[in-house]
């Protein structure tokens, strides 16, 4: 098949090579869970069981608030000690909703009669029972799957596209799962497949990672509507729009908020191996593999993780971190969160913890000035000027910075990455994103406010009148009482 | 420098290109035409250089000091010193001190900082200061002479170099002033001779290129100048946009000019051999400070810079053009980004979202099937 071009993209060093041939192990349960209720695009679910309760491995824990959202499942066996407040796998650090398990170690499965076969159920009930098991993308994103899917099969999406590109330096989770588990991915593609009612699916994977290519290849040789494509290695890839135009030469329209209007739809390899373990065992979502990777990890690992351990757990497992260690990021290093605190917990989304050192950041250092050498605009694959918004962020021209396209951005970070003048570009336009949501906020707070003022208003003169008539009535009753008295003084 | 290196933004990772090594990629490029530009016209030309620079310097420092500026980084950055090695390059070899003293401080100080320093200005500020030169001092900005190199006997000692750059200047003795080739072709045409009679014993192609002629300081030797560009091409230093339509379009209005008229216009190999055309298009018109910033505006923005040089050499009052035409151009530059921005993906030319073809959508959906591994 003929490859197309995306614009622009970097070429980061891979530094793969930290973690790829750690074969996938399993970390050790830890004593207790940390479980966020929103760990997936959408709403956050809805705890079903109390404190105090006993729950089985699996066993749902917190159900689906609306139609985008997912419901979370209990990683292991357990009590829920806890619904409260934690801090969150977030940048921000700031403590969100979350079920605490204390795991009684036991891993005890609910008694659970096996699944149906899934190619003789409905498309639409594979997509519920996708749904049911709280998958989500896990490739970064977390949009829940059986939303995607059931929006696509509608929209007649005839093309499946697997993404196995992960393109971000380090992390090497998927092609670990892609090694070790192609058949798996393939089979749980097929049954993406069949819930799409897509005739095609390619499997897309760059080419620095040829053993995850070969076991793919091997997986569906039976399989006519698979193709394995080895992509050059270039950031971002792994991107679903750039991924598209790489395999097609579509674009998604802009605004579009998914890809269905091109025919295709891309979900991660990580999702097919989830929708694998869903549909052919019953097992939901309760577990994921994560890269513990970076110069400060001192034995770097590919981990079967519960959801809800913490950073730490994982750190320690791999031998703990060295005094070099600057900056712990849950992702990797192109768009990957620091992390403010080791005691967050490892959700649907994360894909890999990495320890870095002063080296692999590079020198801190005071940007320079913008020379307008273009670097930016060649890098960017969206095709923005990156440069010519931050100059109108660091104004707060926020209507200059939208009219360049900050919309358009996906905060990929190659303008950063190749800025020569080390100017903080995508962190720029972080922060006009950022400032432009408060600003929407505000707006809406302050329209709340006038409503509610205006309420208040409209409330006190009908008081008002309310009043002024009763008051009226009470004078003409007096009045008449008064005639009364004095016609019957002139009675008298 | 972060009180919170932990809390830094993402990217993580940066791909380790600098300023300085921008800067020092363009002045290694410039290198063999700057030697060979001292190796040919001797101490006086390397006294200009090096008054040049310091001048220029000095200019950074102050103005970064009056602005209450840090020294360090703008200093060392190397722009300044590009700034000034481009201006000296520009220059006839053997003007004197206060040429370089005024062409530098100007340069500087009202070339780049009255627009607010490095990545401020909208000209280039060695283009602005040669302009402003041979609009104010004519005499000594056309003063020419032929090449007398190191070892060949007639090169100037160390003293005599001290006298020429700081005493009384050029010793104008005949024979060893005259007009560049550009300007000899003017003065012959102004005169209606036919080519043919102005350019046989003034003219020949090979040591032209190789810059064995009268000219500025570094402009001599188009070939030296031509892997200088080259190589900044390879190190990906500029982009290919501007050189290509720059000296594109200088070759195909001189050969379709050429072709109707040979004996009033001259040979395209003449045009892109002499005077400071490679110089313009490899190391002045592509400084990225004053150029466009997207590949469609730096090609209309090349290709005019080609056309002015071609419409000032041909029928303007000088002799030759770049320079003018690459200030020119760079007062267009904001004209040009506001109106040729690259396509974003998704989008029209006119920044509407782009909608996907039913016809695509098919290709996409329908052609690769066939050619699926079964």
């Amino acid at each position: 098949m003929r490859l197309h071009h995306f614009r622009g993209g970097v070429h980061p060093p891979g530094r793969k090579q930290f973690s790829a041939d750690q074969p996938i192990q399993s970390l050790p349960l830890p004593a207790r869970l940390y479980l966020p209720l929103q760990q997936h695009a959408g709403g956050p679910a809805l705890p079903v069981v109390s404190v105090g309760q006993q729950v089985a491995k699996g066993e749902l824990l917190a159900r689906a608030q609306s139609a985008i959202s997912a419901p979370l499942h209990a990683p292991s066996s357990g009590i829920v000690v806890d619904i409260g407040q934690f801090t969150a796998p977030h940048v921000s650090g700031l403590p969100i909703p979350t079920l605490v398990l204390d795991t009684d170690g036991e891993e005890r499965w609910p008694e659970r009669e096996p699944p149906p076969d899934p190619f003789g159920l409905d498309p639409e009930e594979v997509a519920t029972r996708i749904g049911d098991a709280g998958i989500v993308g896990m490739g970064g994103a977390s949009f829940p799957a059986a939303v995607k899917l059931s929006k696509a099969r509608q929209a007649g999406v005839h093309t499946l596209v697997v993404n196995g590109s992960e393109c971000e330096p380090y992390v090497t989770c998927d092609d670990r799962l892609m090694r070790e588990r192609a058949a798996e991915i393939v089979d749980g593609a097929t049954i993406m497949l069949h819930a799409l009612q897509a005739s095609r699916a390619l499997v897309a994977v760059e080419d620095n990672k040829p053993e995850a290519i070969q076991a793919l290849r091997e997986a569906c040789a039976h399989d006519p509507r698979f193709q394995v494509l080895s992509l050059p290695t270039r950031y971002p890839t792994g991107s679903a729009k750039h991924l598209i135009q790489l395999l097609t030469g579509l674009e998604c329209p802009a605004g579009e908020p998914g890809t269905e209007v091109t025919g295709i739809l891309v979900h991660n390899v990580g999702t097919a191996y989830a929708v694998q373990r869903a549909l052919r065992h019953g097992r939901p979502l309760i577990s994921r593999i994560v890269t513990v990777s970076g110069g400060a990890v001192a034995e770097p690992r590919n981990l079967e993780v519960p959801l809800g351990a913490l950073a730490a757990d994982l750190l320690a497992y791999c031998g703990g971190v060295s005094d070099d260690l600057v900056r712990v990021l849950s992702g990797g290093p192109m768009m990957g969160q620091p992390l403010p605190s080791l005691q967050t917990p490892i959700v649907k989304g994360s894909n890999g913890i990495l320890a870095l050192t002063a080296a692999e950041l590079g020198p801190e250092q005071l940007p320079d000035p913008c020379v307008r050498c273009g670097r930016c605009t060649e890098a960017c694959p969206m095709g923005l000027l990156p440069g010519e918004m931050a100059r109108r962020v660091q104004h707060d021209d926020w209507a200059g910075t939208l009219a360049f396209g900050l919309n358009d951005c996906m905060a990929c970070g190659s303008c950063a990455y190749a800025c020569p003048s080390r100017v903080p570009l995508s962190q720029s336009l972080a922060h006009a994103r950022g400032a432009l949501a408060e600003q929407r906020r505000a707006e809406q707070k302050a329209n709340y406010t006038r409503q509610l003022m205006e309420q208040r208003q409209a409330r006190l003169a009908r008081q008002e009148q309310a009043k002024a008539d009763a008051a009226a009535q009470r004078r003409a009753a007096k009045d008449k009482k008064q005639r009364a008295a004095v016609t019957e003084e002139d009675d008298e | 420098m972060s009180a919170s290196p932990l809390l830094a933004g993402a990217p993580h990772a940066h791909g380790g290109d600098s300023l300085q090594q921008l800067m020092g990629t363009v002045l290694l490029a410039l290198a063999p035409a700057t030697l060979y530009g001292v190796f040919l016209f001797g101490w006086p030309a390397l006294n200009l250089l090096l008054v040049i620079v310091l001048t220029c310097l000095v200019g950074e420092a102050l103005c970064l000091w009056l602005a209450g500026r840090s020294l360090r980084p703008a200093l060392l950055d190397g722009s300044t010193l590009l700034t000034g090695v481009l201006l000296a390059l520009s220059l006839p070899p053997w003007a004197p001190w206060w040429i370089g003293v005024i062409g530098g401080a100007f340069a500087v100080v009202v070339g780049k900082h009255i627009f607010g320093g490095v990545g401020q200005n909208l000209f280039n500020p060695a283009m602005l200061a040669r302009i402003m030169l041979l609009v104010s001092f004519p005499v000594e900005m056309t003063t020419w002479l032929e090449p007398r190199p190191w070892f060949s006997g007639t090169t100037p000692s160390f003293l005599e170099g001290l006298h020429i750059t700081f005493g009384g200047g050029l010793p104008m003795a005949d024979g060893m002033t005259g007009a560049t080739l550009l300007g000899h072709v003017r003065t012959g045409l102004g005169l209606s001779q036919p080519l043919g009679e102005i350019l046989p014993g003034h003219y020949q192609p090979g040591l032209a290129a190789l810059g064995w002629t009268g000219g500025s300081l570094g402009e001599t030797s188009a070939l030296l100048l031509l892997l200088g560009g080259l190589w900044l091409l390879w190190k990906r230093a500029i982009a290919w946009t501007i050189p290509v339509a720059m000296l594109g379009t200088v070759l195909v209005l001189a050969s379709v000019f050429h072709w109707s008229d040979p004996e009033r216009f001259v040979d395209p190999l003449l045009h892109l051999v002499s005077g400071s055309l490679l110089m313009g298009a490899f190391f002045i018109a592509t400084d990225p400070v004053t150029s466009p910033l997207s590949r469609m505006g730096q090609i209309v923005f090349g290709a005019g810079c080609g056309a002015l040089v071609y419409v000032i050499r041909t029928w303007g009052g000088y002799p030759e053009g770049v320079a003018f035409a690459v200030v020119l151009m760079n007062a267009a530059t904001p004209l040009i980004d506001h109106y040729l921005r690259p396509r974003v993906y998704g989008r029209t030319w006119l920044g509407q979202p782009k909608p996907v073809s039913e016809r695509a959508r098919r290709a996409a959906a329908g052609r690769d099937s066939g050619s699926g591994p079964a």
